[in-house]
Parts: structure tokens; sequence; C-alpha cells
């Protein structure tokens, strides 16, 4: 490369996009909105045996404000809907949201009036991660997924 | 726990109100009386303030549907389950509430954990409870329509939610 041997070991070019995503990928603040047994799975995740921190994703921030992830753990009721969605909005772009288990992503077996059929039909989401509930391993595949989306992600231009 | 027989609280609301009890039974040592509804807050009072009985905790209040059920006063029922710390001893109170008038008297007035339990009834069964302070849905959305408790609300296909708009406050 030419200009990093006029430059010595001191720069190094490289793509905006690569750079900036490098960046995302790898301090992912989640918000944790536990609310059934999906949440007790994303707290083992984050504690020491599973060690989330491994993923750079371990800054847990309970409010949307500074959070990057929104991890939907459980079933969301209509009366939880409103909440969910006002947070989602309160969050900063860029913001990614990740459905952990079978009820945030499709209902479940709460096949009933009271329990949204998946998150989805009211906020976008990016990763689905199967499972009832999932297991710490499942979750940090998911995470690392989304980093691999995140990787292809533009910062000047965003798909969705 | 004595027998229908050997029981004080039954035989002292016999005794005092014996046109209001309507039916009486036992399983397994505990007793359950089903009184007339227009009696409730009377005998409730009784079962209360009488010095030998002192129901001075009510345990739980519950809401029941004998939809398509036979040989019921009335559709829904009320379940009141009594605790007298005093005697160590539990009584329940059953009254039926026919779908003409589902209007019952609320029992705020003796014990204020009736409160919350009554509003819970009241939004999934649609019993609506007389003297109650506040009587607003407590666990379902307050625009919800129905009562989904109820045996011929519908699983699927009603009241369903997927848009949440923001509501003024």
């Amino acid at each position: 490369m030419g200009l990093e041997s006029r430059f010595g070991d001191n720069i190094l070019t490289t793509v905006a996009d690569k750079f900036i995503n490098w960046g995302r990928k790898n301090s992912l603040w989640p918000l944790t909105f536990g609310t059934a047994c999906c949440g007790i799975e994303l707290m083992s995740t984050i504690a020491s045996r599973y060690d989330i921190s491994r993923f750079g994703a371990e800054v847990i921030r309970f409010s949307p404000r500074q959070a990057d992830l929104l991890v939907v753990a459980g079933r969301i009721v209509i009366k939880m809907g409103p909440v969910l969605k006002k947070i989602y909005d309160q969050m900063l772009e860029p913001k990614w949201v990740m459905a952990l288990g079978a009820c945030a992503t499709s209902g479940g077996v709460f096949d009933t009036y009271g329990v949204i059929q998946g998150i989805d039909q009211f906020i976008p989401v990016d990763i689905y991660v199967p499972g009832c509930p999932p297991r710490p391993e499942d979750i940090l595949n998911g995470l690392l997924k989304l980093q691999k989306k995140i990787e292809r992600d533009t910062v000047l231009y965003r798909e969705r | 726990m004595d027998s229908m027989e050997g029981n004080l609280a039954l035989a002292k609301l016999k005794a005092t109100y014996p046109d209001s009890i309507l039916e009486t039974k036992e399983f397994r040592g505990d007793i359950t009386v089903t009184i007339k509804k227009e009696d409730l807050l009377s005998i409730m009072q009784f079962l209360k303030d009488d010095e030998e009985l002192k129901f001075n905790h009510l345990a739980s209040i519950s809401g029941i549907d004998y939809l398509k059920m036979e040989d019921v006063e009335g559709r829904l029922a009320v379940v009141y389950h009594l605790y007298s710390f005093k005697n160590s001893r539990r009584l329940a109170i059953k009254t039926f509430v026919s779908e003409d008038s589902l209007e019952i008297d609320s029992v705020y007035s003796l014990w204020k954990t009736a409160d919350w339990q009554e509003r819970e009834i009241y939004d999934l069964f649609g019993i609506t409870f007389k003297g109650h302070p506040l009587l607003k849905r407590i666990f379902l959305p307050e625009d919800f329509e129905g009562h989904p408790l109820r045996k011929d609300y519908p699983l699927k296909g009603r009241g369903e939610r997927s848009r949440f708009d923001y509501e003024e406050r």
C-alpha cells in the first residue's frame, strides 16, 4: 500500500464501512427485555460461565437510549406490546433487535388472543434465535450471526 | 377439621339466616355454604364480627363460569374463602350470579383486600361489584372488549392486537 509506506507504522488505511462496522459489531450494548424463561437463559449467557463479554456485548444497558441491541426474551402479551414499542422507538440508530426463543419469534405454545404471535408484527427483527428456551450456546450463536450481519452493513445507507 | 355437624360457623349461620342458605357441602373437611346473593353483605358482616367465629381474613375471591352446566342457580358464581386467625378455621361462601343481573355487593367495606380481587373478577368475568371504590380493569388493557375467562370467549379470533399507536396521557 502506497500511503502506508510513506507514513510508516503509524497509519493504517481501510474502508470506512469496514472500520465502523468492526467497531459496532464488537461493542454491542444489549438492552435485555426478559419477560419469561428465555430471560433466565440470557442471564446465564451474560454470567461468567458462558461470558458474553468474549463477544464484546457485556455492557448491559437498561436504558434504551444507551443500547444498540434490543433482546426480546420471552412472550409479549398485548398489554406489554405498547411498552416494547416505546422502548424500541426510544433506542437510537443504529439499533438491532434479537427475537429470543419461540415466543418472541412466533408466540410459541401460547397460541391465544392475549399473546402477540411474533414481535415482528410491530417492530423489525434482525435475528431470530430458535429454542424453548434456547441454550446459552444458541444465544451466543445468534449474537455471532448478528455480528456477521453488521459486517455487511453500510454506514451511509442502511437497507431497512 | 370438624365435620359438618360439629361445625360452629355452619350451625350459627343456619340459626341466624335459615332462609338464605341454599346448600351446604363438605369436601375433605372444608365446608362450602351457598347463599342467596341478596344476603351476601349481611352474612359476611355476621361472620366477620361474631365474637365466636371472627372470620377476620378474606383469603381469596374467585369467579366461576358454569356455562352449559345443569341445575345451577345462575351462570356465574363468586366464591369467598374466609379464614379465622382466632380459631384457625376456614369457610367458603358461594353465591350465584345470573346473567340477567351481573351485579353483586362488594365486600370491600369489610375486607380491604377485596379491592384488587374484585377488580380481577370484574375484568375477567364481567361481574360488577356494587360499592367498590374503583371498579376498572386490572389486567387487560382498559379499552379491551369482553371478559376472556368466560367459557364462551374464544381462545383465538377475538381481542388480538399487533398495532400499538401511542395513546394520549
